[in-house]
């Protein structure tokens, strides 16, 4: 579990994030929306004890996150970032065993192979297990690095996963299944936490939703209470119409044509 | 062992048989003369360990900074270590009998090596300082600064060579092309700590260094603590590096190609490409100086020659099989 309390943090003069604090908790998926430059990368990087915050506390299960050292966080908490180079040609599958790395020492054991096994069965890269990373096409490459990812904390009874724009690049099949991937990891008792442009995927697979604008906090809770017009217009700057439909739990959001844009098209 | 037996003095397989038992204290019948032990075990046999020692040392240092800078061409040079090995070694040949005698009469044949390997640190040191700030070393900020200093140390290379007489610049020349015919048990023995502790230290790194493959911030999402991993390889590279081109001079192309010979035959994994090159620089080296060694019997030809002979047609071929490799997938 994960909770933030009142963090800052600046660069220089300039403050990226501001007095930011919430929680989440076993078992939840959060998701963080807003909109580029708001900060969300920034706040990734915050939890992922990439760079300090210079005031605020972040606990990770319930003990600061400067008590933790790199290699232990790296046993529970996994990171999929949102660009993923490779500058060696590794095979699929030797790159979903590095996920593993921060298990074993030296020759992957037993479990680390049956984990792999079924990692990549759940994300769908059996079939290209045997096949050089850099010659797969972009969404492939990308269920490799969440498959790599998930196996990493595959055996933690409550591991962290974070997420960083998991859906960029991927089509709408992909992208479905990779946010259902990560729904099925928070129903088992994850922490997950994935920053996400769509907000329909963020309000349908999420437990809580926040938004970030300049570094600071507008709005975080449940879905249905988060994403509002006022909020949507707060962070983007765009107008938006919301439209209920009972299969979905909180309304979809659909940008709303503008005026200038009406009177052209007509 | 081909190579101990092979060389201006002939030495059988046999005859080699007899003297290591003899001295071994297994009495036998002599069937040697006392030169060809003489040899064997004063000349041959240390010379020999050294090129495996120094080939050793070069190549896996080559395979870890690849790895490292995440660059195929990267190698020990980038980071300043042979331009101040140059650039000290030249400093004693130049400047020796005018500033530098007392030191020379303390340290006597040593002191050149000694120069060397006190200019490889000094260089490699500004280098890093350069390219740390926060106690992050950007990788860019690291080739560059290695541009840079490589390039002072050069340019005072440079002005001290325009300084040199004929006889200096006879020396400066065949130190700058390398040779393994400083070989003797001494040598060999003050170079031996810096490099084992290379060779024993470096392979460890292997799996950090696949990890490293991914991107600095995903290798620390796995809990590699890349900013100690960069410094320790620099440091292991430079202490083996440093001191082999101390005793044998500039040897050239070992680091830069070995690595990529085991990555094209098998795989590109650093469990594999890291320890295998020291053990496949070992033995180019030694029989790249079996060949320096008899192909002009009994003079010597720089060792470094062969290597770049030996070693740029290699590495042509490698670029023209990745060239027909990537052209195959469009």
């Amino acid at each position: 579990m994960i909770e933030v309390r009142n963090i800052h943090y600046s660069v220089g003069s300039v403050k990226l994030i501001e007095n930011v604090s919430f929680d989440v908790q076993p078992g939840e998926l959060l998701a963080i929306i807003g909109a580029n430059g708001a900060g969300k990368s920034t706040l990734l990087k915050l939890l992922c004890k990439e760079i300090a915050t210079t005031e605020g506390e972040i606990y990770i299960r319930k003990h600061p996150i400067e008590t933790y050292k790199l290699d232990a966080l790296a046993r529970f908490r996994a990171v999929l970032a949102q660009i993923n180079t490779l500058s060696i040609s590794f095979k699929v599958h030797e790159l979903v065993m590095m996920g593993r790395y921060p298990h074993f020492v030296n020759k992957p054991r037993e479990e680390d192979i049956a984990i792999v096994k079924t990692v990549m069965e759940d994300t769908g890269i059996t079939s290209f297990a045997n096949r050089d990373y850099n010659t797969l096409s972009g969404g492939e490459q990308q269920r490799v690095q969440l498959a790599r990812v998930i196996a990493q904390i595959y055996d933690q009874p409550k591991g962290l996963l974070f997420l960083d724009e998991p859906t960029n690049g991927l089509d709408l099949l992909y992208q479905q299944q990779i946010l259902s991937l990560a729904r099925g990891l928070a129903n088992r008792g994850y922490c997950v936490i994935s920053i996400l442009h769509d907000i329909n995927f963020a309000s349908r697979y999420s437990d809580k939703v926040m938004i970030l604008k300049n570094g600071k906090r507008i709005a975080f809770g449940l879905p249905q209470e988060v994403i509002t017009c006022e909020n949507i217009h707060e962070a983007f700057n765009i107008q938006v119409r919301l439209f209920h439909d009972e299969e979905f739990k909180c309304p979809l959001v659909i940008p709303s044509m503008t005026l200038s844009e009406q009177t052209t098209i007509k | 062992m081909l190579s101990v037996c092979v060389g201006a003095v002939k030495i059988s397989a046999s005859e080699l048989w007899y003297i290591v038992a003899h001295r071994a204290g297994l009495g036998t019948s002599v069937n040697f003369t006392s030169q060809q032990e003489a040899v064997l075990l004063n000349i041959r046999l240390p010379r020999v360990l050294l090129g495996a020692v120094v080939g050793a040392a070069l190549a896996i240092a080559g395979s870890t900074l690849q790895g490292l800078f995440r660059n195929p061409l990267a190698e020990p040079g980038l980071i300043g270590i042979s331009s101040g090995a140059s650039l000290f070694a030249v400093m004693m040949i130049v400047l020796e009998h005018r500033y530098f005698s007392f030191i020379t009469a303390t340290l006597g044949y040593h002191a050149l090596a000694i120069a060397a390997f006190i200019g490889a640190c000094i260089t490699t040191f500004a280098v890093y300082r350069l390219a740390v700030g926060n106690g992050k070393a950007d990788i860019t900020t690291l080739l560059l600064a290695g541009i840079a200093i490589n390039a002072l140390a050069g340019s005072f290379t440079g002005l001290l060579t325009y300084m040199a007489t004929d006889d200096q610049l006879r020396n400066i020349t065949f130190w700058t092309l390398g040779s393994l015919g400083g070989a003797s048990w001494k040598t060999l023995t003050s170079i031996l700590p810096f490099v084992a502790i290379s060779l024993v230290v470096l392979p460890f790194f292997s799996k950090s260094l696949n990890a490293l493959a991914l991107g600095e911030s995903q290798a620390g999402h796995m809990g590699i603590n890349v900013n100690v991993l960069k410094r320790l390889i620099i440091v292991m590279a430079t202490l083996g590096v440093g001191a082999s081109v101390a005793i044998s001079g500039m040897i050239g192309f070992v680091g830069l190609v070995i690595p990529h010979i085991l990555r094209m035959a098998f795989s590109a994994d650093h469990r594999l490409v890291i320890p295998g090159s020291a053990l496949l620089g070992a033995s180019v080296l030694v029989l790249a100086d079996l060949v320096a060694r008899t192909i002009f019997a009994p003079a010597e030809l720089p060792i470094g020659i062969l290597t770049a002979i030996i070693g740029a047609p290699i590495f042509i071929y490698i670029i023209l099989i990745e060239r027909r490799k990537r052209g195959g997938i469009h």
